[in-house]
């Protein structure tokens, strides 16, 4: 049985880490917006747009 | 006034802003534009190669049509700029302005593509719920001054104001709340595998020395929970005891406490397994329903003084040459500029000729008053028309409309007055749960000391309101979310409350239940030739007269008329000789020469045209209702009392007679001043929804029990309230009103469903048979259901009225 305690050890260590990382991703201020980064991803970074003008995106302003 | 709008043919539509453009003169290759302005806007991100604006969204762009040029010269001053920026080094500074005009993603990727155009700013950064932008620049590259004139030049003035500045408070208390509802999530999980052996009853595979691993561990998580995230409730109901006033968090506090020592006990001294995994999964719970009722609507304020109104700089004439300076370094004496739709910052005497001051801001009056040289203006009318000179004579803190907010109920919170449901409720909950646990103490005491001990702390422990604290937030936290579907913004979930249990309602007249300027206005008569309306609108050009400044806002065709002479007969109306024709515009017996017999029960506003001795109609201005009114008064007048208190003379009484049932319900002539005193005296008996739109109404909208500010546009200024409706969702005020009330019938049916549960948990508890597991079972069932419930029924009665 003794194995068991191991890999309680084992899960706990994991379930720190995503803690960590979860109070790492508050306090980098990742949960402030959680709205514009849905935008800012669509944004393609290349430099000739004018061609790919079929690519609308709409957003719906967001009724919050 | 449909005879009077021009007969529209195919026209090319501006590819920058959407808008029609008037001809097709302004255009690149196939690219139309309305305005000089918005072509210039399509050159500059064309030249710096940033046309991907245009294909995110199509016409993103904000007209530049009605755009004046605006001088940001007060930026320089280094004392406002302390102000207004977030942090600096010398070298790098970063603002943040308010941007109410971001409304797509164009919008977004331009604003966050500033760099682009000016090599000194580092970074830009978009909040689109907040509408703000954080922007990082380079002091020796580029200026505050540059950086806001680019995002004009492009459409977006940022919004200026001094008095927000409480964002960080605001920041600090949400990752709190993340922090907290994160590690007792990690917790209640760890803590709940760990007791697995005992809720399957595994106790005998399980060794002894194991479950003492168990149990340490489960301790060790624990002691973050109790000690760190349940900290706000031991706070609150510490503070609501040293009030006197036993809220909700008292028995939560008294709960979570005998659940973590008893679990210590048993650990312990019994040596058995202990209660963790119920407290840690109690405070996970309670903390969910904070997330859910801590809804704010960002780009909202709804706590905004009179310096938010105020506009933060104002032009001046400095060696003939026009500058602006910050409004606070503005002395007495001191010759300013206003220009068209500018607020006037201080008391002042009129230096030009004349002037046209539309105090509705301030008194609620609708009609503009004219004012000629030498006159006093009062801070906080706005001039309609030409740009006016003033000299101040007094400061911007001493003027008329500033003293208002000396006002004692401005002073106070006012929301120190906790009298919710929950916390009603709790009073008697608390004393009744203490009554239980002690008699089955004292009821076991002579036979088993121990077995009186369990019972006593069974009893707390399962009567722990769980289900009654999540209660209230979830079904409010939705509703609230229901309101804002449907355009109507609450501060917080205790609005709601609140306005289930208004007895009165009191409206503001002008901008509340009348529509706002613009429609007031309509021409009766037969219809008028585009000729002859542009002959109209030549001749009130020449007309300083409020009215006509009103007729010529309705006309919005040019006025390229001729006019061969001219004459204003005081009192009368103006005349004056186009193309030989003889036009009159002014009272009925002006433009007749007969003499008007005034029509008693008619108490709008006429102006008369005639041309040529031909009576052509006239323009009535009027006020406006906003549309079902009729319906709204029906249906709220058998419950509520209804009041007006209007800035407004007595002139519209008859027609308001036809809404309201009660004349004495009817107030005209009421200053500021006088309206926060009648909300003050008909609080001593009534609970009190106020209902207004204007710097007027504040402190009424302050002292009343549910103050609710009517909006066109939900991102303009409103002042201090609790609630902001859009107003094209005024006529469903009876619904949301009602609405309130059906969600606090759903929290007290849901009180009930737990104390169902607790009767049954308390059953087991007095007889001290209450076993971790079953402790374990019951708790979260009895919050999911309620949550389960609460949410699911505000969700049904709310697709019932058509809310969804």
């Amino acid at each position: 049985m003794s194995a068991m305690l191991i890999l309680i050890g084992f899960s706990l260590s994991v379930a720190i880490i995503f803690l960590i990382a979860f109070l790492w991703a508050v306090k980098s201020g990742q949960y402030k917006d959680r709205y514009t980064p849905s935008i800012r991803m669509l944004f393609d970074d290349k430099k000739n747009n004018d061609t790919n003008s079929n690519n609308h995106i709409n957003i719906n302003r967001s009724n919050q | 006034m449909p005879s009077n709008t021009i007969a529209t043919t195919e026209k090319a539509i501006c590819y920058h802003c959407g808008l029609e453009c008037p001809t097709d003169d302004i255009r690149i290759n196939d690219k139309f534009f309305c305005c000089n302005g918005c072509k210039t806007v399509y050159e500059m991100l064309d030249s710096n190669d940033l046309c991907n604006y245009y294909s995110l969204e199509e016409t993103p762009g904000i007209s530049k049509l009605n755009e004046v040029k605006r001088n940001f010269d007060f930026l320089d001053d280094s004392d406002l700029k302390n102000k207004l920026i977030d942090f600096t080094d010398g070298k790098v500074t970063t603002i943040t302005f308010d941007i109410p005009q971001m409304h797509c993603s164009s919008c977004v990727w331009i604003l966050e593509n500033l760099y682009k155009f000016n090599k000194g700013i580092t970074f830009s950064e978009v909040d689109f719920l907040k509408k703000t932008l954080s922007v990082k620049f380079i002091e020796e590259k580029t200026s505050l001054q540059k950086i806001v004139e680019l995002l004009d030049s492009l459409g977006y003035l940022p919004n200026f104001n001094l008095d927000e500045k409480k964002e960080d408070k605001v920041k600090e208390e949400y990752k709190k709340l993340y922090y907290k509802i994160g590690i007792a999530g990690f917790s209640f999980g760890n803590v709940m595998l760990l007791s697995f052996p005992d809720y399957l009853s595994f106790t005998d595979k399980v060794t002894m020395e194991m479950q003492n691993t168990f149990n340490w561990i489960s301790i060790f998580l624990s002691l973050p929970v109790f000690l760190y995230s349940a900290s706000e409730y031991y706070i609150s109901a510490f503070k609501g005891l040293k009030n006197k006033i036993v809220n909700i968090d008292v028995p939560i506090t008294l709960g979570i406490f005998v659940l973590f020592f008893r679990s210590l006990y048993e650990i312990f001294v019994i040596g058995s397994v202990g209660y963790l995994d119920s407290m840690t999964a109690l405070v996970f719970l309670l903390l969910t329903g904070k997330i859910f009722q801590n809804k704010t609507y960002e780009a909202m304020n709804f706590e905004r003084n009179y310096k938010s109104y105020f506009p933060i700089a104002v032009s001046i004439m400095k060696e003939g040459k026009e500058t602006t300076i910050p409004v606070d370094k503005l002395e007495v004496g001191q010759r300013i500029v206003v220009k068209n739709n500018e607020l006037i910052p201080a008391d002042s005497i009129l230096i030009s000729e004349r002037a046209n001051i539309d105090y509705s801001f301030v008194t609620g009056e609708s009609q503009p008053v004219e004012v000629i040289n030498g006159e006093m203006i009062y801070a906080g009318g706005k001039e309609i028309g030409e740009a006016i000179e003033v000299e101040t004579v007094k400061e911007v803190s001493q003027s008329y409309l500033t003293q208002l907010w000396n006002s004692k109920a401005f002073d106070k919170k006012y929301e120190s007055k906790i009298d919710t449901t929950v916390n009603f409720v709790s009073k008697y909950f608390t004393a009744i749960i203490l009554t239980i646990a002690s008699s089955a103490f004292i009821y076991w005491v002579s036979t088993d000391l121990k077995l009186a001990f369990n019972a006593f702390t069974a009893v707390l422990i399962i009567a722990c309101p769980c289900a009654l604290a999540l209660s209230t937030p979830f079904t409010l936290g939705n509703t609230q979310r229901i309101f804002g579907r449907n355009k109507f913004y609450v501060k917080n979930t205790t609005v709601i409350e609140k306005l289930s249990n208004i007895t009165s309602i009191v409206f503001d007249k002008t901008g509340t239940i009348t529509e706002t300027a613009k429609a007031n206005i309509q021409f009766v008569g037969n219809e008028i030739s585009l000729e002859e309306q542009s002959m109209i609108k030549t001749l009130v050009r020449n007309s300083s007269h409020p009215l006509s400044l009103r007729i010529a806002s309705l006309l919005r065709l040019g006025s390229k008329q001729k006019l061969d002479s001219y004459e204003e007969v005081s009192g009368q109306g103006i005349q004056g000789l186009i193309n030989n024709r003889i036009v009159k515009i002014g009272s009925h017996s002006f433009t007749s020469g007969t003499l008007y017999k005034s029509n008693n029960s008619d108490t709008s506003t006429k102006v008369h045209i005639s041309i040529d001795d031909r009576q052509l109609g006239y323009y009535q201005i009027k006020n406006v209702y906003r549309g079902g009114l009729k319906k709204i008064v029906d249906s709220l007048k058998e419950k509520y009392k209804l009041f007006i208190l209007s800035g407004d003379n007595a002139g519209e009484k008859d027609n308001l007679l036809e809404f309201f049932p009660d004349a004495d319900h009817l107030y005209f002539n009421q200053s500021p001043h006088d309206k926060l005193n009648f909300i003050e005296n008909l609080n001593k008996k009534e609970k009190i929804l106020m209902i207004g739109d204007g710097l007027n109404d504040a402190g009424a909208l302050v002292k009343s029990d549910v103050g609710i500010s009517i909006s066109e546009d939900i991102n303009n200024f409103s002042p201090a309230c609790d609630g902001i409706l859009d107003a094209k969702s005024f006529k469903y005020l009876k619904d949301f009103i009602r609405f309130s009330i059906t969600s606090k019938k759903i929290i007290i049916t849901s009180f009930i469903i737990s104390f169902i549960y607790n009767l049954v948990g308390i059953s087991f508890a007095i007889q001290g048979t209450l076993s971790p597991v079953i402790s374990a079972i019951l708790m979260p069932i009895s919050s999911i259901s309620i949550v389960v419930f609460t949410t699911v029924s505000t969700n049904m009665i709310a697709k019932k009225r058509g809310f969804l």
